[in-house]
């Protein structure tokens, strides 16, 4: 699937490094780096994804139907879809859930952070630094080392079908609260399972700390959601390495999506053009001081803080920080937690526009509706994150690639297709609102 | 170990759709490296950097026909492929971007996208079955991994897979749930859709909406009767179908036929389009 060729002719040294197919993400999607005299003339990571119009499909629908219809934008990270979603017709509607509520669906999006965090970086991400292709050959190697990470997995998917039903498309979340709250002896085998997810979660911390990573140091504009008290996860106001802070309501006022003549992508930039990165990398940069005090502990001990603000490849260890953090946040909630009165209180709609952000696994997630005094939705846009990250992808692809060309090309593409993977990009969920060009290939 | 030679050749591949389906295979955490020592997992992109073209002994597909490449290449994985195994609603009934079916693409595609000359998509959104012969499914949105579990065991020892075609409301019953229709006074789909899921939103208070598509002989018409006389309009009732599985009838043609979404009021005040 490597595609590679030398074009010679006349001086010129022209080489083409691509992949067709990229392996290990989530999606659909191709990496083409052309290099001309050691310089890099193009560096693309294309979408092929078809396109499936969520922002249409959820107009002329209720809150309710299109919290269960955004879920089906990713089969990995569908609780950020529902829970932005959510969060966006509450606050127009003026819906104050009560604090359980709260608990709840904030346990709902540690269950997702472990499990998204855990399967890239056990099944997805590790093999790269092994110089594997799979995690099924990883196995065969150090099969314990494999089940570990099945096991932190599993954690957080039990975490998500205790309290949303299943995994995959939970069904618990609603406007105004929940369609179901558990009693806390519902809970207790989760509380036990924890224990073992944090002491997983922090071997994990000091088993990728010890990865050889490529050398790569790129300063960044870096962007966040950022919390008075909390790690950021589903509430907080914007922030960014610039200075940015803004509610989360108001992304559109400080960042733009723009069309890329030739590529597949709408980009998102900032309404100044630039790139930037989202991700756990950013949320560590800008709100590192809200990390639990054994999530903080677990990144000194690997004396890589400062590493991990530059060098992408090294995000595998803040995922795997935050998987500390989200185990041990979710033990916390399940220690504190009170069946609330009501699952769900009743709302009204109000004519307006909803929007909210929050904190996907990979990164930031933007939705707005407008909609009517039925509560119908008229308009909508979702920006997800791998779309506003692939701008800063390709900038670092071009950024990086001078430092491997004198390897053999095979072993350089390798790299390339590593550091794509090392953003973590899900290609399916981006898809949906890129559009999708016919350039020839090759 | 199994022998390597007689491990059957599996790909898993994707068109259409959110992934959900195939991490239902990676969410089988307590089986998945006993599962790789059984099958010859030679082409799973999600997982693996490990490629091969096929042949298959069996193949695994999520998602959706919507554009022409996918029609090309599912004849061509049709060819190379023993037994070609549909996951999931996107592949089984067209998913949720079949609610496009109702109105024209090209309409749909100004309305997300600033440049649609750009797009190269089909009309309609469909199945695989309406394009290749298909020899076996699992439905739902997502599948469920018990169905999974059986129907890769059933296939290791060489029997039928007992996949069940009952409706939700049976599951309802075996479990204890109060029906959400009769106490609850709430539209359920659970009476004309196929169980799989453990009567999961009955199980959190809510009607059903029809992950696992229609059971055989469903009675669309009586349970849309029976909205009805609950109060909802007949447009109301016959949108309660306009879900992951829309596209399959009878489903299909409870819709209405001006689609899913609902009329929108003239704005009172100022809302933008953005795009």
């Amino acid at each position: 699937m490597h595609g590679e060729g030398s074009i010679a002719s006349a001086g010129v040294d022209e080489r083409l490094y691509a992949v067709d197919e990229l392996t290990r993400v989530e999606g659909e999607g191709s990496l083409r780096l052309r290099v001309r005299d050691g310089e890099v003339i193009e560096a693309r990571l294309r979408i092929f994804e078809a396109p499936r119009y969520f922002e249409r499909i959820v107009v002329g629908r209720t809150p309710d139907e299109v919290i269960d219809i955004v879920a089906r934008i990713c089969g990995i990270c569908p609780i950020a879809y529902q829970l932005t979603a959510v969060h966006a017709f509450e606050a127009l509607f003026g819906v104050q859930v009560d604090p359980s509520v709260r608990a709840l669906r904030r346990l709902l999006y540690c269950g997702e952070w472990i499990e998204s965090h855990a399967l890239h970086v056990y099944l997805l991400h590790a093999p790269d630094f092994l110089g594997l292709s799979s995690a099924i050959e990883l196995a065969r190697l150090d099969r314990s080392l494999v089940e570990r990470g099945l096991r932190l997995k599993k954690i957080g998917n039990e975490i998500l079908s205790v309290v949303g039903g299943r995994p995959i498309h939970p069904v618990s979340l609603r406007v105004g609260g929940l369609w179901h709250a558990p009693r806390r002896p519902a809970l207790a085998k989760l509380r036990d399972d924890l224990d073992e997810a944090v002491e997983i979660a922090q071997q994990t911390v000091a088993m990728v700390a010890a990865f050889e990573a490529p050398e790569f140091a790129a300063r960044r504009l870096l962007v966040s959601l950022r919390h008075p008290t909390d790690y950021p996860m589903d509430e907080g106001r914007l922030v960014s390495s610039d200075g940015l802070d803004l509610p989360a309501t108001a992304w559109e006022q400080a960042f733009r999506e723009e069309q890329v003549e030739g590529t597949s992508a709408l980009h998102a930039r900032t309404r100044e053009g630039e790139a930037y990165l989202l991700g756990p990398t950013a949320r560590i940069a800008l709100a590192g001081e809200r990390l639990h005090p054994l999530a903080r502990a677990a990144l000194d001990a690997t004396g890589q803080e400062a590493e991990l603000a530059t060098n992408v490849f090294r995000s595998i260890l803040a995922r795997a920080v935050e998987l500390v953090q989200a185990t041990v946040e979710a033990r916390e909630l399940l220690d504190a937690y009170e069946a609330p009165r009501h699952a769900a209180i009743p709302w009204r709609p109000v004519a307006g526009t909803a929007a909210w952000a929050t904190e996907a696994p990979r990164g930031l997630l933007f939705h707005r509706y407008n909609v009517d005094e039925d509560g119908i939705v008229r308009s909508a846009r979702i920006v997800p994150p791998t779309s506003q990250n692939q701008a800063a992808i390709e900038a670092d692809l071009a950024r990086f690639a001078p430092s491997v060309l004198d390897l053999p090309q095979a072993e350089a593409t390798r790299r390339f297709e590593q550091l794509i993977r090392s953003y973590d990009p899900c290609i399916s969920c981006a898809a949906h609102f890129l559009d999708v060009t016919v350039e020839p290939v090759g | 170990m199994a022998t390597t030679t007689l491990r059957p050749r599996v790909g898993v591949v994707k068109l259409t759709s959110c992934d959900g389906c195939q991490l239902t295979i990676l969410d089988l955490e307590d089986e998945l490296l006993a599962l790789t020592e059984r099958f010859d997992i030679v082409d799973f992109p999600e997982a693996t950097s490990d490629r091969s073209a096929g042949p298959y002994d069996i193949l695994l597909v999520e998602g959706s026909i919507s554009d022409p490449d996918q029609v090309e290449r599912i004849h061509d994985l049709r060819a190379r492929t023993r037994l070609l195994v549909v996951i999931g609603a996107c592949a089984t009934a067209g998913g949720i971007q079949a609610m496009r079916n109702w109105g024209s693409v090209d309409d749909w595609a100004s309305s997300v996208y600033p440049d649609p000359s750009l797009l190269r998509v089909l009309d309609r959104v469909t199945p695989v079955s309406d394009h290749v012969k298909v020899d076996a499914e699992l439905r739902g949105c997502p599948i469920s991994p018990d169905h999974l579990r059986e129907f890769l065991t059933a296939l290791l020892v060489g029997r039928r897979p007992q996949l069940p075609d009952e409706a939700v409301c049976l599951e309802c019953k075996r479990r204890g749930y109060p029906c959400v229709i009769v106490a609850g006074g709430l539209s359920c789909l659970g009476p004309v859709t196929r169980s799989g899921c453990g009567a999961l939103c009955p199980a959190f208070g809510r009607g059903c909406y029809g992950c696992f598509g229609p059971r055989e002989q469903p009675n669309v018409v009586a349970l849309t009767g029976r909205f009805e006389a609950d109060g909802l309009t007949r447009a109301e009732a016959g949108r309660r179908f306009a879900g992951f599985t829309a596209w399959a009838e009878p489903f299909r043609a409870a819709i209405p036929e001006d689609g899913p979404a609902r009329p929108i009021r003239a704005a009172s005040r100022g809302a933008s389009h953005a795009r």
